[in-house]
């Protein structure tokens, strides 16, 4: 298997510990990456915002690498992804919105690229099967929360790879591992998303209220693949504590570093120093350090 | 009740109805997405009452309120209508326009985010954390806001004080230009 890879800005920087994971678990699972050369940002939440073509052209500028090295492309972050499947469903469905924005790219973008989420590529493509076959730990029954957030969801038509208002694949993949998926009400709400700095406060009240769902049903840690929503709920988590006088102390693992563990994975190489709550506590109680 | 607008008034609607690629006076005004939306709480006006300014062509009160900035693009609106109306991409719609005509001043600090964002993509060829959030925390004159947050990132070596320099950045330039010009034969 080898896929055309678009990591996306975050994964550079706040995200270093989700690419870490990404690059030992794939090597593991023998799934190729080609990085799309010198890729740019895909415009995220600015773009859309600001103009109409913007966030179409620049997302094709890569995807029309992506087209001549003939490969399906992998996105890690829900926000490139999001962006990349909107913007590939705009220029196919109007002809004349493709001509404009290859006017501006000067090329000739036919927006046949697909594009997939990496838990669709690891879960439905590699399968849940194939990776029990290679399990070597068990998560011991961790009582986890899957949160999938709004841009892997929605819009359903264009970029949803499982149920949109209720999906299942990450708690899928929790069970394989061994794990105790909870079922919540909360897995496609939202974050807040890029408000993170600009108005924090909604950030603050949104993951606050994933937060306190997570621990009135008694997870011990939550399990995302965004890094959006990843920042959102550790990053802010002592934040939200301090806010609204709580303690969660809540592990957010990406998806990729869960998995990574129980492949026999050593920590280091899938970056769970880097998180900000401290996952070893839990990891200890489940005999889960490595 | 029947409402009559006049040619003026239509023309907003008929405006945003374009740039969404809907007729926006399919909304019934059923209340699913102010119902829906994460965000409503902390708006002055929920999103199918900005739905309704358009219908009603109030444009300038449209254009001037917090709510279009607020919507944080979850899309929870758009997959609920039971009209099938993208109301997202109306907050967006208007986005473009109130940056069009420089009406950014209900939200200076969300609106200084996403200029800032841009440039900084626009110059480098990818968003750099520590420029993006210097430059903001400068310009909104809170130059120590989020500087633990900051401190613990850097420590994590999860920010970086320098990137790998990006090729093609002339060629993304141009397609910012590009963009740029097709605004202005627009406007």
């Amino acid at each position: 298997m080898k896929y055309a890879y678009y990591p996306g800005c975050s994964l550079h920087s706040t995200a270093s510990d989700y690419q870490q994971s990404i690059d030992s678990v794939f090597q593991r699972l023998s799934i190729e990456l080609e990085e799309i050369a010198d890729w740019t940002c895909c415009g995220a939440s600015a773009a859309h915002v600001s103009d109409p073509l913007l966030p179409l052209a620049l997302p094709a500028k890569d995807l029309l690498k992506a087209e001549k090295m003939g490969l399906e492309v992998v996105a890690p972050c829900a926000a490139c992804y999001n962006r990349m499947r909107q913007a590939n469903h705009k220029l196919r469905e109007n002809a004349q919105l493709r001509q404009k924005v290859n006017q501006i790219l000067q090329a000739n973008y036919r927006a046949q690229v697909k594009v997939r989420h990496i838990s669709d590529v690891v879960v439905n493509e590699y399968g849940l099967e194939a990776i029990a076959r290679l399990r070597q730990h068990d998560l011991q029954g961790m009582k986890v929360v899957c949160y999938y957030g709004c841009l892997a969801a929605r819009p359903q038509k264009i970029v949803a790879f499982d149920d949109a208002v209720y999906p299942s694949y990450l708690d899928r993949l929790i069970r394989t591992l061994g794990g105790e998926p909870i079922e919540w009400p909360f897995k496609t709400e939202c974050c807040g998303g890029s408000f993170s700095v600009s108005k924090k406060d909604v950030v603050l009240k949104l993951t606050h209220d994933l937060l306190d769902m997570a621990q009135n049903l008694g997870a011990e840690a939550m399990v995302v693949d965004c890094p959006l929503c990843q920042f959102n709920l550790d990053f802010r988590q002592e934040e939200v504590e301090k806010q609204y006088r709580v303690r969660y102390a809540l592990p957010v693992f990406y998806f990729t570093q869960l998995l990574g563990i129980c492949l026999g994975l050593r920590g280091e190489a899938l970056g769970l120093k880097k998180l900000n709550v401290d996952p070893f506590p839990l990891l200890e109680r489940k005999n889960l350090q490595f | 009740m029947k409402i009559t607008l006049d040619e003026q008034a239509r023309a907003f609607p008929a405006q945003i109805s374009k740039m969404i690629g809907q007729n926006i006076d399919g909304c019934y005004q059923c209340g699913k997405c102010t119902a829906g939306c994460p965000v409503a709480y902390t708006m002055e006006i929920p999103p199918q009452e900005v739905i309704r300014l358009v219908q009603l062509g109030r444009e300038e009160e449209a254009l001037a309120c917090h709510t279009i900035w607020l919507c944080a693009s979850c899309e929870t609106c758009t997959s609920r209508c039971p009209k099938n109306i993208d109301v997202a991409a109306v907050m967006d719609a208007l986005r473009v326009l109130a940056f069009r005509r420089g009406r950014t001043e209900a939200e200076k600090e969300i609106t200084l985010f996403h200029k800032l964002f841009l440039q900084v993509v626009g110059r480098f060829g990818r968003v750099n954390d520590l420029r993006l959030m210097g430059k903001y925390n400068l310009l909104t004159f809170k130059p120590f806001k989020d500087w633990r947050l900051g401190q613990k990132l850097f420590s994590k070596g999860k920010l970086k004080l320098t990137a790998p320099p990006v090729k093609g950045l002339k060629e993304l330039r141009e397609i910012f230009q590009r963009v740029q010009a097709s605004q202005a034969e627009k406007s």
